[in-house]
């Protein structure tokens, strides 16, 4: 039953994808992509990574459709076909795929309870963790205690990221009227 | 039962991702979108039930003010043209 919901599923992403990059109206483009990241949080549910899905589909449907939108509020909605060839980024990105199907065949069989990853650091910290931490969730405690360096390193960068974004926007405001006149302008109905 | 449930789910899936890549105007694709949301959410609950983990549901709530934002923003984008319109009609 799984296998059958991840298949669906799977090839529904395919599907979206190729459809993605036929279109041509990047108003539908952008909710095509809300659909991707549905359909994606929804394959992660499957996995029985709840929080991960969780955040797909917060970022991909909810905050990358807004953000996307705000984009298109700046440029026209309508794509024109690029005059160069698509061949070598077809080249590119087939490699790369292929590398990566390829990097799969060493790795251990999915989903069984004996894998090297689950055998390394994790029964300790299920044994231990809450006389040590007194945290009651072994998540918060792994996050926060055990990988405090790594999640503060993480935080970090997510923090100069986002003075850096707040850096072009202010950049941008400071001449903005002009920027809004043009858009009025340029825009079609 | 809940797997027949998930079976139809995907199979309501599978239309609906056609209609929103053929879809002849955008409220199509609008309106597909946001069906999926509903079964994206519909497969959440199924599926749950299915493994024996009704907690999910919690989650479902979520996925549901996540798609009234997105169908809302493009909405009102396409309305407006813009997101930070304060959504008074303008009297010619």
């Amino acid at each position: 039953m799984e296998a059958l919901i991840n298949i669906v599923l799977l090839t529904l992403l395919a599907v979206i994808t190729v459809g993605i990059m036929f279109q041509r109206n990047l108003f539908a483009v952008v909710v095509l992509a809300g659909i991707y990241s549905f359909l994606m949080a929804s394959v992660l549910i499957v996995l029985d990574a709840v929080d991960v899905a969780m955040t797909e589909a917060s970022v991909g449907a909810g905050v990358s459709t807004v953000v996307l939108l705000g984009t298109l509020h700046l440029v026209r909605t309508i794509e024109y076909p690029s005059k160069r060839s698509a061949l070598i980024p077809m080249l590119v990105a087939v490699a790369t795929g292929a590398a990566l199907v390829w990097g799969t065949i060493g790795l251990s069989p999915f989903g069984t309870a004996d894998n090297a990853i689950h055998k390394h650091v994790a029964p300790k910290y299920l044994a231990d963790s809450v006389k040590e931490t007194l945290v009651p969730n072994v998540v918060t405690s792994t996050l926060a205690d055990y990988r405090g360096y790594d999640t503060l390193g993480e935080t970090t960068v997510i923090f100069t990221a986002g003075i850096g974004v707040l850096l072009l926007l202010k950049g941008r405001r400071r001449r903005g009227h002009i920027a809004d006149e043009d858009s009025k302008v340029g825009r079609t109905a | 039962m809940f797997a027949a449930a998930v079976l139809s789910i995907l199979v309501a899936l599978v239309l609906v991702v056609f209609r929103a890549l053929k879809g002849p105007t955008l409220f199509d694709r609008v309106l597909a979108g946001n069906s999926i949301g509903t079964l994206a959410i519909l497969l959440l609950a199924a599926v749950g039930f299915l493994t024996g983990r009704p907690e999910w549901l919690d989650i479902g709530i979520t996925y549901g003010l996540l798609n009234l934002i997105s169908t809302l923003a493009i909405l009102k984008f396409f309305r407006h043209g813009d997101l930070a319109h304060d959504g008074e009609e303008k009297t010619p």
